[in-house]
């Protein structure tokens, strides 16, 4: 695969958030306005591809049994230091995402490209795959920012856009329903412009976590083995 | 009394994880396509959560604070929240069988699940002290548990559900309905407040 595969894969075909529909919590709870939903982006995507190149690195020292949590103090690791270096330089962002930021952890992206691609792929490899995932998070966090902010507060970037004239802005959009009714149409929007080819047939399930190759699919065998018991 | 009582319904209803705080949508998403398994993963994250909290509130209390190095509460917690969870797992395999058939494939999928983390975190940021916090991951895991049956209960309905638009078909109007559950539990907002005043 071509280097520029590599990464724009990343932003398009395979869109971390709109395609594969991983990490949805901070995509829900963090996008009450772009820059916030941008700051997130760009959080996730420091620390995805500092962990894709590390993990790359160490892919052969690292013992296949004890991966996971290899992978995850790593991640936690670089987490931290994003954590701190927000709290350092931008005081009122680290305010606004709070509790999302140490929350970066357990987020499927990281894990999932952890042991997806760079426990598999070269260290420039890596990274570039960080680099591409990270910018289509950031570009989905951003778009969904943006049109939250915009109903909710009539406001684009925190310059006003209507806000103050007649027409008053639908609050709602800023708070948890909004949230899920935005993603819904962006989602739908894909499906639409893709003619469901995109997300076809793709239920958020088993396929779409980033656990399944730890659980082995357990949680569905299990499903099926109840369904065989009635 | 009044306190834990105020804690717990604010935690259920008001602030519940899911559908305010936006803790735990995989799970949410994933998981609640049978009543059974919402049930099973449910129980298993309060029952988590529940250990979570309980182990790390001290940790952070006698040992992150006062040698000052609160700067690797995330570390820490993530590491102390995935060795529970095997330890657990092995627990309940071991003596348990019946609870592990129930719960134990859950097991594995929670280390990742943000809401135990999120409550781990939030009732330090909180200041709770350890009951309180016992109480608030209680209250939490109720929350979750609540979200995940009613979800599951619509979801189970919406599958026979006739004259939905093409692309909107499947995920989006799973999220679509999320919505509309998420904008009942506003009702809730100022209940706590009512009861308590």
């Amino acid at each position: 695969m071509n280097k520029l595969g590599i990464v724009t894969k990343g932003i398009i075909k395979e869109n971390p958030v709109l395609v594969l529909l991983l990490g949805l919590c901070p995509t829900l709870a963090t996008t009450t306005s772009a820059i916030n939903g941008i700051g997130m982006g760009v959080s996730t995507m420091a620390v995805l591809i500092c962990s894709n190149i590390v993990i790359s690195i160490l892919k052969n020292v690292i013992p296949g049994k004890v991966r996971i949590p290899c992978y995850i103090v790593v991640i936690a690791g670089f987490v931290t230091i994003v954590q701190l270096l927000l709290k350092a330089y931008i005081p009122a962002l680290d305010a606004a995402l709070g509790l999302f930021i140490p929350l970066i952890v357990v987020n499927c992206i990281i894990l999932g490209r952890a042991e997806m691609f760079a426990s598999k792929n070269s260290v420039l490899d890596s990274a570039l795959d960080g680099l591409g995932m990270g910018i289509g998070f950031t570009l989905a966090l951003g778009v969904m920012g943006l049109i939250r902010e915009f109903l909710g507060a009539g406001t684009a970037f925190d310059i006003p856009i209507y806000a103050g004239t007649a027409i008053t802005p639908a609050g709602i959009f800023m708070l948890a329903p909004g949230g899920f009714f935005v993603f819904a149409c962006l989602i739908a929007a894909v499906n639409f412009f893709t003619k469901g080819k995109a997300i076809k047939k793709k239920e958020i399930g088993c396929e779409g976590c980033a656990m399944a190759s730890m659980c082995g699919g357990s949680c569905e065998s299990a499903e099926e083995g109840k369904e065989a018991d009635k | 009394m009044t306190q834990i009582l105020i804690i717990i319904l604010t935690f259920v209803l008001t602030n519940n994880c899911i559908l305010s705080q936006f803790l735990g949508i995989c799970p949410f998403l994933g998981v609640s396509k049978k009543l059974d398994s919402a049930v099973g993963m449910g129980a298993a994250v309060t029952f988590v959560m529940l250990l979570a909290t309980a182990v790390t509130w001290p940790i952070q209390k006698f040992i992150l604070e006062p040698y000052n190095i609160g700067y690797l509460q995330t570390v820490v917690y993530i590491l102390v929240i995935a060795s529970l969870v095997q330890l657990v797992e092995m627990t309940l395999k071991k003596y348990m069988p019946p609870l592990y058939k129930s719960l134990g494939v859950f097991l594995p999928l929670i280390t990742t699940n943000c809401a135990v983390l999120g409550v781990a975190i939030s009732v330090i940021d909180n200041g709770y002290n350890y009951g309180e916090s016992i109480v608030c991951a209680i209250g939490t895991g109720i929350g979750f548990l609540l979200a995940m049956v009613l979800f599951a209960g619509l979801r189970e309905k919406l599958e026979d559900c006739k004259g939905i638009p093409e692309c909107f078909k499947g995920i989006p109007i799973t999220l679509v309905t999320a919505a509309i559950l998420s904008m009942s539990f506003m009702a809730f907002s100022g209940v706590v407040d009512g009861i308590f005043g």
